[in-house]
């Protein structure tokens, strides 16, 4: 598999910067959770000028390359653009790609690390918040540790999201640019395995934790030890292609951006049928839009209001989804009508995988930390600050509010690294006095 | 159906389009094809002394991902053997009767040599001969083309020669690298001509290759002044037609003008005999999209003379010349304000930052509230399509500031969203030239200028 849409060519790339017009105060840079500066950058590809463009871009987003990928641009800048309501907006996400793709193809570095300060920060999962946290901290001249416990870094940039969206590389390139800001990103370290708190406390200034979410909830089912994680589902895509085990009918659990994302990879690796079940409807569903739409062309079929009860299985082998009908009831806590099941209605969906992608567990290192939290998410201030002083948060693992995706995380990694920079120059500021 | 057919000086051609001289008619074969396209007219490719070229020849301007909004030109007049030609010449009027076959003509400053090319062009068949006082380079180098159009002397010799030997029509063809072309006009009239054609190209460099720093176009490192054309001059060409179809000696001498510079469609076509022209002539457009062009010039100039209710070329040749004026007789009272159509706005703020920087601070942007909004105003925090859509501003001219400028009209990317709308100032009519006739006073002295301001109502912000 490879990227979805192919690179924009120079010619494609300088006629769509054209179409741009170039706005006043564009409604896409407020559209855009990290306010990249679009006018700019596109203006910038229409005049050559394509390290000034990514600069732009990465001034505003250090996962400039990651956003312009997965970022669900629909309902952000290209849903804002001035030309939508009766033209075609702008590719700003095709654009944003070019400009990104230029200087990491070649190599070119467009920050410098700040000169040094003295402060030392630790920073906890090395995902697009951390990473982002770290290299802006790394520009303002911090040295910055970041501890990932898995292998390579860059959180579901590098293992979440499918090589259709966003190739390995991709997210790879990302880190080493902040390695090469003289961030130290240290895998395989995990708080509470090999990783003590109070070294961390002890050793760093500060501390940004950017764990990210846990895995995937349990559905509470018969047979749901033969259900394969959606996660894992797509890290082997992408880690072990070969190694992917697909179905021939695959059922995906969840109608969320990931379990489309798990839908597309079966089919397009061979399943022959490949359904969604979810409990609620399609207006309840999480995926964007624009992700539902293009599931249902790459031939995906999707039941709704239908809810699994039981795995059916003849000697280690999935026959069958056994899955009872729902209809929508009174408003739940989450405000949206309580899918109830309908008596009498089972019945089987014939299968051979099942997937399931509904949503991950809350971060446990809130208790291990005995951090506040809000909705089982990390607790933060405006200032990114969680209930104990010097220690921040931000990205997946804080977000009680809003939709989970790469640019808020990106944002908060960004207006955290700020929070923190203040707070370590405000100490520098006391000892000079 | 308009009727497109002119009569040129005696030059007749069934619709008012010919290719100007220059390369799309350099041969016989390839007017052939034009006219099998529907071209009216073609002015063959100047002929005369002899020459040898050399390449890189041509530049262009490129702007905003458009290409080729000029070209520009170091090709010298046709480097084909006369004879040859001279025989293709009478091979294409043979073949095509009505259509209108005009020679340039450009051959050192002599009678002889003048009159030797003149009687070899007459014996061809050709309907017309036009006279190349305009190439800005090479040729002028030798004492030719724009050398003899810029001096009005030279200009009505060289008529003169030509007009005592010439039988068919002929037309002068100026040069725009003059600070008017009137006296060279007046000049060639003067000696007899039957007819003008401008413009010729416009003294140019194109630019500077910024990898090499090698002018463009390249010549073996060198490179220079070349010959200007194509959409981006079509406003000067025509300033320099109505600079002639204003002045009362070409007016009086009633000889027709070819009009060219920049003519792209049909529109440009209509501006160009609506200044004056009766003939047009077209290069830079066929040498962007070939010969299959004139299609859109004559269905597109038909529709529009229908739609008018014109229904000869002559109806419309000369229309708008009435109305070209100087400064000193502008009504100083005329007023017009800006207004933003909120239904068609899209909300870019082009207009705002473009009055706010560089015109007159008299839009604002307003929020569904009515409240005064700065740019950049949001928080940080807000974010999404829907927030960013539904918090955007209106652009809205404060009317009593506004002085009808009209920039804002000219940068809004959305047609008809700001109209220019006239509104009565309170002032009496009023021209310049009227106003320092009864107070000579204004035109010279601040105060005077301040207290005639205050009494009529003036304010100036």
């Amino acid at each position: 598999m490879s990227e979805y849409h192919p690179p924009l060519t120079d010619h494609e790339a300088v006629v769509e910067a054209n179409r741009c017009l170039y706005c006043y105060d564009a409604p896409c840079t407020h559209a855009c959770p990290t306010h990249i500066d679009i006018p700019r950058f596109i203006k910038k590809i229409a005049t050559g000028n394509l390290v000034g463009s990514a600069r732009t871009i990465l001034e505003s987003n250090l996962m400039g390359a990651s956003c312009a990928r997965v970022c669900p641009v629909e309902e952000l800048c290209e849903g804002a653009c001035v030309l939508g309501a009766e033209h075609k907006p702008i590719m700003i996400g095709r654009l944003q790609r070019y400009a990104t793709d230029y200087v990491y193809q070649r190599g070119i570095d467009v920050f410098k690390p700040g000169a040094p300060t003295g402060k030392k920060v630790a920073v906890i999962g090395a995902g697009p918040a951390g990473l982002t946290c770290a290299g802006e901290l790394a520009k303002l001249g911090h040295s910055v540790t970041v501890f990932e416990k898995r292998e390579l870094p860059n959180g579901l940039s590098t293992y979440g999201i499918i090589v259709l969206r966003e190739p390995v590389e991709v997210a790879l390139a990302e880190a080493e640019m902040v390695r090469r800001l003289g961030v130290e990103i240290k895998t395989q370290m995990e708080l509470g395995r090999n990783l003590s708190w109070e070294e961390v406390r002890n050793n760093y200034d500060a501390v940004f934790l950017s764990v990210g979410l846990g895995s995937v909830p349990q559905l509470g089912i018969p047979g749901e030890e033969l259900i394969v994680d959606g996660l894992s589902y797509i890290e082997t895509s992408k880690m072990n292609p070969s190694a992917l085990q697909v179905g021939r009918e695959v059922v995906v659990i969840g109608a969320g951006n990931t379990a489309v994302d798990c839908a597309t990879i079966a089919k397009r690796l061979g399943a022959e049928r490949v359904t969604m079940v979810y409990r609620r409807t399609e207006k309840e569903m999480t995926a964007y839009p624009h992700e539902y739409e293009f599931a249902k062309k790459e031939g995906i079929e999707f039941r709704f209001l239908t809810q699994p009860v039981e795995v059916l299985h003849e000697g280690g082998k999935i026959t069958g989804l056994k899955c009872v009908r729902m209809q929508l009831g009174a408003p739940d806590a989450s405000g949206r009508p309580a899918p109830e099941p309908v008596p009498g209605s089972e019945f089987v969906l014939p299968c051979d995988q099942v997937v399931k992608a509904i949503g991950q567990e809350k971060p446990a290192v809130a208790k291990l930390l005995g951090l506040e939290t809000e909705k089982g998410f990390i607790k933060v201030n405006h200032e990114f600050e969680t209930s104990l002083p010097g220690v921040y948060a931000g990205g997946d693992c804080i977000r009680a509010k809003g939709s989970a995706s790469t640019v808020m995380a990106v944002q908060d990694g960004k207006l955290a690294a700020f929070a923190i920079h203040r707070r370590l120059v405000a100490g520098l500021e006391a000892a000079a006095d | 159906m308009a009727d497109l057919s002119i009569n040129f000086a005696g030059i007749k051609s069934p619709n008012p389009f010919w290719l100007a001289s220059a390369p799309p008619t350099n041969s016989g074969a390839q007017i052939h094809r034009a006219f099998e396209y529907g071209w009216g007219g073609a002015v063959w490719k100047t002929i005369g002394a002899p020459v040898l070229n050399v390449s890189n020849r041509y530049g262009a301007w490129h702007y905003g991902g458009q290409k080729m909004l000029a070209i520009n030109n170091v090709e010298l007049i046709s480097d084909r053997p006369l004879e040859v030609n001279l025989r293709e010449i009478r091979d294409v009027k043979r073949h095509w009767p009505d259509r209108a076959v005009i020679v340039s003509a450009m051959v050192e400053s002599t009678p002889e040599a003048w009159r030797d090319i003149i009687l070899k062009i007459e014996d061809t068949g050709a309907d017309g001969i036009e006279l190349n006082y305009g190439c800005p380079h090479g040729m002028s180098e030798r004492g030719m083309g724009s050398a003899v159009g810029q001096v009005p002397e030279y200009c009505q010799q060289i008529t003169q020669w030509v007009m005592d030997v010439a039988k068919i029509p002929v037309i002068v063809k100026l040069t725009p690298n003059v600070a008017s072309v009137v006296p060279p006009a007046r000049a060639a009239l003067a000696a007899g001509a039957n007819a003008l054609s401008l413009i010729n190209t416009i003294n140019s460099i194109i630019g500077v290759d910024l990898d090499t720093l090698e002018i463009i176009p390249n010549i073996g490192g060198k490179g220079g002044h070349g010959g200007y054309a194509g959409p981006a001059v079509k406003p000067i060409a025509l300033n320099l037609l109505s600079s002639l179809g204003v002045d009362p000696v070409v007016k009086q001498s009633g000889v027709p003008i070819s009009g060219m510079g920049g003519i792209s469609t049909w529109r440009d076509a209509a501006e160009f005999l609506l200044l004056g022209a009766t003939s047009l002539q077209v290069c830079t457009a066929v040498m962007h999209y070939g010969y299959r062009i004139i299609e859109d010039l004559i269905d597109g100039l038909n529709a529009w003379m229908d739609a008018k209710g014109f229904k000869t070329i002559a109806d419309v040749v000369g229309k708008s010349l009435p109305r070209i004026s100087d400064f000193k007789d502008f009504d100083l009272s005329f007023r017009a304000v800006a207004r933003i159509n909120p239904d068609k706005c899209i909300r870019c703020n082009l207009c705002y930052v473009a009055c706010n920087d560089t015109a007159h601070q008299c839009i604002d942007l307003v929020d569904a509230s009515g409240n005064l909004v700065q740019p950049y105003s949001y928080d940080v925090r807000s974010n999404g399509k829907h927030e960013a859509v539904s918090t955007r501003p209106q652009p809205v001219v404060r009317e009593e500031d506004c002085v009808g400028c009209r920039l804002c009209h000219n940068v809004c990317p959305v047609d008809g969203c700001i109209e220019m709308v006239e509104l009565p100032s309170g002032r009496p009519s009023i021209t310049w030239d009227e106003l320092t006739k009864v107070r000579p006073e204004v035109g010279t002295d601040w105060e005077a200028m301040q207290r005639y301001r205050e009494e009529v109502g003036i304010e100036i912000h």
